[in-house]
C-alpha cells in the first residue's frame, strides 16, 4: 500500500533497436547484403533450440534446419501440428495486389502502421509487408490449398482496417493449413534427423552463461522429470499471454511461463498492456465456461453488427419477450455503419471490440446477459443465396450452432468481445533478439510488429516472416560470432542453478497442500483482468487491479492444491505454474496501463478519449515502446523507453469514418 | 435455457503406460446442459481435487474442434455421439438426466496409453515425417499465381486438408487402420500440381512406415469416415490405392 | 514383396481374387439358369465342363484363388486383431452409413465357405468328381446335371438351406464387390455413391439368378407346371 503513489522508476538508458540506416525501403536488403552469414560446414556444429511449433516456431526451425544448422524442437503438446496458431481462422495478408485494387508493399505496411494506432517500428513494419508476399509463394509451394477463383488464381477476401482485398484464405481454416505447411516443412527435417523434436515437454527456465543464452530447462510433462539442454542460441515462440485473463480465445495450454522466464533472466518486456480484444466472440454463457470461441473477422465482411435501436426492444429481448427476427430494419442500429461510415462493418478490431461495449454499457445489448450484440447474415443471404453463404462460413455457422444451439442461417448470431491476441511481449531489435544476447523472440510472443493494436490477418504473417524470411537470416549475424564456442556441458553450474531453482519452485508447489484449486485462482485473477486491465481501464481500477492481484498472488502461493506427485504426469501441476507466472504478467499488464496515460490500439484509458469516444494519443509524452526490466524478486521492475521515431510517416489522428 | 442434469460417468482410468486400467464410477450433478463435454469433466476434476484425489487426465488444447488434440471414446463413439465435431465441441444438451457415460481412451495398438484417457498418437508424426510434404527449402520458390488449379481441385485438396490428425478415424476402425490420415495427406499432395511431383514416393513411404508402426489394414467398414470430426472422405483412401498401386507398378 | 508385406498390396490380392470369384459367380447363376429354361441345354453345359482338361485348368485357377482369397482373409483379419490392441472397448456402439456386412466379411466368408463344402458334396463331388475318378455313386449319369438340380431341390429343406447361403452370399457380396473396386483405386467422390448401388445391383442380380433354381424347383415347377 505505501507503493501505491510511487511513481514507477524511469531509466533513461538508450535503447538500441539496432535499425539499419538507410531509406525504409531499402533497410532490409541492405542489412541482409551487409550481415555475417555461417558457412555450412559451421552450421553442422551450431546448435539451436527452438521452443514452440506454432507458424513462427515450426517455419523457424524448419528453415534453420534446412540451412544446416542443427536445431532442438520444443513442443508443448504431443506433437507440432496441435500449436494453437491452428486455430486462427481467416486469413492471412500479403501485398500482392492479385486483385488489381491498388494494393502495394508501402500500403500493407501504412495500413499496418496505422492499425497499431503509430505504436509500432517503421522499420519492422515495412520488413513485414515486404517479406508478405513470400510467404504465400512459400505456402503455396508446400501444398497448402488456399481458397482459388474459378479460373485457377488465388482468391482474396477483405479483413479489418483495409480497404483493398488482400487476405489469402483456405475456408475458415487458414492457420490451420498454414501451421500444416509449416508442419510438414518441420516433420521432413525430423525425419532426416536436422532436428530433434521434443514433444510434451515445457521449457521452465533460460541458462545465461556469461550473458549469452545457453540453454533451456524444460520439464518432461509425461514422466514429470525435469531436463537441461544446451545450444548456442535460443529461439522462443511460445505465443501470447492472453491466458492471464482465464477465458479468453487461447488454447488451454497457451501461456506465458517462456517468457516470464525470459523476463526474470534480463529481456525486457515491452508493451504489455497492449492487449487485443476480438470484437467477434461467442459471448460468455456460464460459470463453467473454459474458454471463448471465436468466430471469424471475416465475418464482418457480409456480416452486419447491430443492437436495437430502443432500450425497451433491447430489454424485451433480454427478458425473452422479443426475438431479434421480430425487429423491423428500422428498428435496428448498425451502429458501426454508422459511426464509420467508410470502413462500416470492417473497422480495426479495437474499435469494434470498444463500440460494442459502448451500445451494451448504454442499455442496448441483448443475449439474456445483456452483453452481446447481433452479427446479422438475413441481407447476405438475400443478395447472395444461402448456399453462398454456406460456402463462405459453413463451418463457422456449424461450429455456432453447436454451441450455442442457434441457427445462425435463421437468427441473426450473438456475438460480444474477447481477449484474443496480446501485441506486447518480449522486446527486441531488428534481428529479432532480445536484450539477452543470443535470446530471439519471434511470433506473437515478441512485441515488435503490431503497435497498439493488431489487424487481422497479420498474425499469420507475422509469425510465418519471422520464422520463414526473418530470423534464419538475423539469427547467422549473432551465430556467426559463436562458430569457435563448443558445445557446453550441462554440467555447468548455470544449468544446475537453473534446475535447481525450477525444482525448487515445484517443491514448493507441491508443499503448499492449500485449499483451492488452480483453476479456482487462475478464474479470480482473470476477473481482475477483465473489471480492470481490460476493454476499459481508468487510473483507479488499475491502481485497485494491482492490489486485487497482489492478494491474489498470496493466495496463490499459501492456498492453492495441487493433487499428485511431481515426478509423474500431473496435469495440476503445469497449470500451477502457469498460473503464477500469469499472475505476474497481469501484474505487469497492469503497471504499465496504468504509466500509459493515453488511449491508443488496444488500450484505452476512458480519461483520453475524444467527445466521440474515440481513442486519444498523447504522442507527445506517450511515442515510446514501454519496456520492463525486472530487477528481483519482489522489486518494482524499471520502465525503459523505445523511443518510436517516425521519419517516413505522417502521425495522425486514426480515423475509420471518411 | 440454463438447463441442468444429473449424470452417471464411468471413465476409464490407468496410472501409466504399464499399469493395469480399470473404470471407475463417479457421479457429477448440475451439470449445464450449455456446458461442453470438457467443461463437464473439468467439473469432475475439481470435485476429485475438492476431494484430494487425482483428476482424470485427458488430452486437450483448443477447446475449438481444430487442434485435434482432444480424444476419448464416449459412449461408443469417438468424439461422442453427436457428429461431425470434435469432444470439445460436444456439448452436454446431447444427454439425458440420469443418463450413464462411458468413456474410454483410443484404443489402438499403435496408440498406446500413456495415462487416464490420454493416448501416445505419435505415430502420425511419423507418417508424416515419412513423406507427408512437399520437397521444398524455405525461399527460391515460384509465384504463388504461377500454376493456376482449378478451384475444384483446391477445394477437394482442401477437404483432404482439414484432416486434424485427432486419430478418430484408426479409434473407431475395428482394424486399427490409419488408412483415412494418411489418405487425406497423400490425397491433398496428390491433387494439387506441387506436391503431384513426388506423389508416388510419398504414397509408397507413408503406407510403409504405417504399416511398420503397427496399424490394421482397412478394409473399407468407412466407420473412418462415419466418426471423422471433420467429415473426410474415404474416397481420399480410393486415390490412396490409386496412387499407391500406380507407383508400385511402375517400379 | 510387396504383395505380402504391404497392406495395400494385400488388399490389392483380395480385391483380385474378389472380383474373380465374382465374375466365377456370374458364370454360375448364368450357367444356373438354363436349367430352367433348358434342361438339355444345362446337360450340354455340363457335359462341356465335364472332365475335360480346359475345364480341370478353370477349376484348379478358381480353386487357387478361393484359397488365396481365403488365407489372405485370415492373414488380414490376424493382422487387424492385432492391430486393434489388446484391451477392447467396453461400450461399441454401430456408426452410421456403415454396413453390418462391411463389419463382418469373415464371418460371412466362413458361412459362404461352410456351405461351399455342403454344395461340393452335393453337385461337384458327384458331377465333375465322379466323371474324373469314374466311381458311380448315384442313380443318375454323371452328365445328366438337370436331373440332379431337380432331386435335390425337390426336396425343401436344401432349398432353405441355399437361400440361406445365397442371403449370406448377398450380404458378402454387397461389401466386397464394391470394396475391391475401392481398393483397386477405382473410385471417387462422385463414383463414391453410384459404385455402392453397382455393387448392390450385381449382388442382387447374381444371387436372385441363383435362387431362381432352388424357388423353380421348390414351387415344383419343374416336373411340368
Amino acid at each position: 500500500m505505501a507503493k501505491k503513489e510511487e511513481s514507477t522508476a524511469v531509466e533513461t538508458t538508450k535503447i538500441d533497436a539496432k535499425i539499419p540506416a538507410g531509406p525504409l525501403a531499402e533497410k532490409w536488403s541492405n542489412y541482409k547484403a551487409h550481415q555475417k552469414l555461417v558457412n555450412p560446414a559451421n552450421k553442422r556444429r551450431l546448435d539451436v533450440i527452438v521452443v514452440g511449433t506454432g507458424l513462427a516456431g515450426a517455419s523457424a526451425a524448419a528453415s534453420m534446419a534446412e540451412m544446416g544448422f542443427n536445431v532442438l524442437n520444443f513442443c508443448i503438446q504431443d506433437s507440432p501440428r496441435r500449436a494453437h496458431s491452428i486455430a486462427a481462422q481467416g486469413g492471412i495478408n500479403a501485398a500482392k495486389n492479385y486483385q488489381n485494387d491498388g494494393d502495394s508493399v508501402y500500403r500493407l505496411f501504412y495500413d499496418t502502421i496505422k492499425g497499431g494506432d503509430y505504436r509500432a517500428r517503421e522499420a519492422n513494419v515495412y520488413r513485414l509487408a515486404e517479406v508478405s508476399n513470400g510467404i504465400i509463394d512459400q505456402c503455396v509451394a508446400q501444398g497448402v490449398p488456399f481458397a482459388r477463383e474459378y479460373g485457377g488464381l488465388l482468391d482474396n477476401r477483405s479483413f479489418g482496417g483495409a480497404q483493398v482485398s488482400r487476405t489469402f484464405y483456405a475456408k475458415g481454416q487458414t492457420g490451420q493449413q498454414l501451421l500444416l505447411g509449416a508442419y510438414s516443412a518441420l516433420s521432413r527435417q525430423i525425419g532426416k534427423g536436422t532436428v530433434k523434436l521434443y514433444s510434451r515437454y515445457e521449457m521452465l527456465d533460460v541458462v545465461v552463461i556469461d550473458g549469452r543464452a545457453r540453454g533451456i530447462i524444460a520439464r518432461n510433462l509425461v514422466t514429470g522429470k525435469v531436463e537441461r539442454f544446451f545450444a548456442h542460441a535460443v529461439v522462443v515462440g511460445t505465443g501470447g499471454y492472453g491466458n492471464a485473463f482465464f477465458l479468453s480465445t487461447n488454447a488451454m495450454t497457451s501461456n506465458a511461463s517462456a517468457a516470464v522466464q525470459m523476463y526474470k533472466k534480463g529481456a525486457y518486456f515491452a508493451n504489455p498492456a497492449y492487449a487485443q480484444i476480438h470484437p467477434t466472440c461467442i459471448p460468455v454463457h456460464g460459470e463453467f465456461q473454459s474458454k471463448l470461441t471465436l468466430m471469424s473477422e471475416s465475418l464482418r465482411n457480409d456480416g452486419r453488427i447491430w443492437t436495437p435501436k430502443s432500450k425497451e426492444d433491447a430489454e424485451a429481448i433480454r427478458a425473452g419477450k422479443k426475438k431479434a427476427t421480430d425487429l423491423k430494419e428500422d428498428e435496428r442500429d448498425y451502429y458501426l455503419e454508422r459511426r464509420y461510415p467508410a470502413f462500416g462493418n470492417l473497422v480495426p478490431r479495437d474499435v469494434a471490440s470498444r463500440a460494442a461495449k459502448e451500445r451494451c454499457d448504454a442499455g442496448y445489448g441483448v443475449g439474456n446477459t445483456g452483453l452481446a450484440v447481433y452479427l446479422d447474415f438475413s441481407a447476405a443471404i438475400n443478395r447472395l443465396g444461402e448456399d453462398v453463404v454456406r460456402a463462405r462460413y459453413g463451418n463457422l455457422f456449424q461450429m455456432y450452432e453447436k454451441i450455442v444451439d442457434d441457427n445462425p442461417y435463421n437468427t441473426p448470431m450473438m456475438i460480444y468481445p474477447a481477449i484474443h491476441y496480446t501485441m506486447g511481449g518480449i522486446w527486441v531489435d531488428y534481428e529479432l533478439q532480445t536484450s539477452v544476447k543470443g535470446l530471439f523472440c519471434i511470433g506473437e510472443a515478441n512485441f515488435s510488429d503490431h503497435g497498439a493494436n493488431r489487424l487481422g490477418a497479420s498474425a499469420l504473417m507475422q509469425g510465418l516472416a519471422d520464422g520463414y524470411f526473418v530470423l534464419p537470416y538475423t539469427i547467422q549475424n549473432y551465430l556467426a560470432d559463436q562458430i569457435q564456442v563448443p558445445r557446453m556441458s550441462t554440467d555447468l553450474p548455470e544449468f544446475a542453478d537453473a534446475e535447481k531453482s525450477v525444482s525448487d519452485k515445484i517443491k514448493k508447489l507441491m508443499s503448499i497442500q492449500g485449499k483451492k484449486s488452480v483453476d479456482t485462482i487462475h478464474r479470480e485473477l482473470g476477473l481482475i483482468m477483465w473489471d480492470f486491465v481490460g476493454m476499459g481501464r481508468n487510473k483507479a481500477g488499475l491502481e485497485h487491479a494491482l492490489e486485487k492481484i497482489k492478494e491474489v498472488r498470496k493466495e496463490f502461493w499459501s492456498n492453492v492444491f495441487i493433487p499428485g506427485a511431481a515426478d509423474n504426469m500431473n496435469a495440476e501441476l503445469e497449470k500451477a505454474l502457469r498460473v503464477a507466472d500469469f499472475i505476474e504478467i497481469g501484474e505487469l499488464m497492469a503497471r504499465d496501463a496504468l504509466q500509459r496515460e493515453e488511449s491508443c490500439g488496444g488500450h484505452f484509458r476512458e480519461e483520453y478519449q475524444t467527445p466521440e469516444g474515440e481513442a486519444l494519443r498523447n504522442d507527445e509524452e506517450f511515442s515510446f515502446a514501454s519496456c520492463w526490466k525486472f530487477n528481483g524478486e519482489g522489486e518494482e521492475p524499471t520502465l525503459l523507453k523505445e523511443a518510436l521515431d517516425y521519419e517516413f510517416i505522417h502521425r495522425q489522428q486514426r480515423n475509420y469514418k471518411a | 435455457m440454463d438447463k441442468t442434469i444429473n449424470l452417471t460417468l464411468k471413465v476409464w482410468r490407468q496410472a501409466g503406460p504399464k499399469a493395469k486400467g480399470k473404470f471407475e464410477t463417479y457421479k457429477i450433478d448440475n451439470v449445464s446442459t450449455d456446458s461442453s463435454f470438457l467443461e463437464m469433466m473439468d467439473v469432475l476434476n475439481e470435485q476429485l481435487v475438492a476431494e484430494r484425489k487425482e483428476p482424470v487426465a485427458f488430452d486437450h488444447d483448443c477447446r475449438e474442434g481444430i487442434c485435434g488434440m482432444c480424444s476419448m471414446y464416449i459412449n461408443g463413439h469417438p468424439h461422442g455421439p453427436d457428429g461431425e465435431i470434435t469432444t470439445c465441441q460436444l456439448h452436454m444438451r446431447n444427454f439425458n438426466d440420469g443418463q450413464t457415460i462411458t468413456i474410454e481412451p483410443w484404443r489402438s495398438a499403435a496408440f498406446p496409453i500413456i495415462k487416464d484417457l490420454m493416448v501416445d498418437r505419435g505415430a502420425y508424426d511419423k507418417i508424416i515425417q515419412a513423406g507427408g510434404y512437399v520437397n521444398v527449402n524455405t525461399g527460391g520458390v515460384p509465384d504463388g499465381n504461377a500454376i493456376p488449379i482449378g478451384k475444384d481441385i483446391a477445394d477437394e485438396a482442401m477437404d483432404a486438408a482439414s484432416c486434424i490428425g485427432c486419430g478418430a478415424c484408426a479409434a473407431a476402425c475395428k482394424n486399427g487402420s490409419a488408412m483415412l490420415f494418411v489418405a487425406a495427406k497423400v490425397s491433398q499432395l496428390a491433387l494439387l500440381p506441387q506436391g503431384k511431383v513426388e506423389g508416388a514416393h510419398r504414397a509408397k513411404a507413408m503406407v510403409a512406415k504405417m504399416d511398420e508402426l503397427g496399424f490394421g489394414n482397412c478394409t473399407n467398414t468407412g466407420a473412418c469416415e462415419a466418426e471423422c470430426p471433420k467429415n473426410v472422405s474415404i474416397s481420399h483412401i480410393a486415390r490412396l490405392n490409386r496412387e499407391f498401386l500406380v507407383a508400385k507398378f511402375q517400379d | 514383396m510387396w504383395l505380402i508385406d504391404s497392406s495395400i498390396g494385400r488388399k490389392l490380392v483380395m480385391s483380385i481374387t474378389g472380383t474373380f470369384l465374382v465374375l466365377f459367380l456370374l458364370f454360375h447363376s448364368i450357367m444356373n439358369l438354363v436349367v430352367i429354361i433348358s434342361p438339355e441345354g444345362y446337360n450340354a453345359i455340363c457335359e462341356f465342363l465335364g472332365a475335360n482338361w480346359y475345364a480341370l485348368v478353370a477349376t484348379s485357377i478358381l480353386a487357387s484363388g478361393f484359397v488365396i482369397h481365403i488365407l489372405y482373409a485370415l492373414y488380414l483379419t490376424f493382422q487387424n486383431m492385432r492391430a486393434r490392441g489388446a484391451e477392447r472397448y467396453a461400450v461399441k456402439n454401430n456408426q452410421k452409413g456403415v454396413s453390418w456386412s462391411s463389419q463382418n466379411m469373415l464371418v460371412l466368408g466362413a458361412i459362404v465357405l461352410g456351405f461351399l463344402v455342403l454344395h461340393m458334396y452335393n453337385f461337384w463331388f458327384k458331377m465333375q468328381f465322379v466323371e474324373l475318378t469314374g466311381i458311380h455313386t448315384g442313380d443318375f449319369h454323371p452328365a445328366d446335371g438337370a436331373a440332379y438340380v431337380q432331386q435335390l431341390f425337390s426336396n425343401w429343406v436344401y432349398c432353405v438351406v441355399y437361400i440361406v447361403w445365397l442371403a449370406a452370399l448377398w450380404l458378402h457380396l454387397t461389401h466386397g464387390i464394391w470394396s475391391a473396386l475401392q481398393s483397386l483405386g477405382l473410385n471417387n467422390k462422385t463414383w463414391l455413391p453410384r459404385v455402392k448401388v453397382i455393387a448392390n445391383v450385381i449382388s442382387t442380380i447374381v444371387v436372385l439368378m441363383f435362387m431362381a433354381v432352388p424357388v423353380y424347383y421348390l414351387l415344383g415347377c419343374g416336373s411340368g407346371c
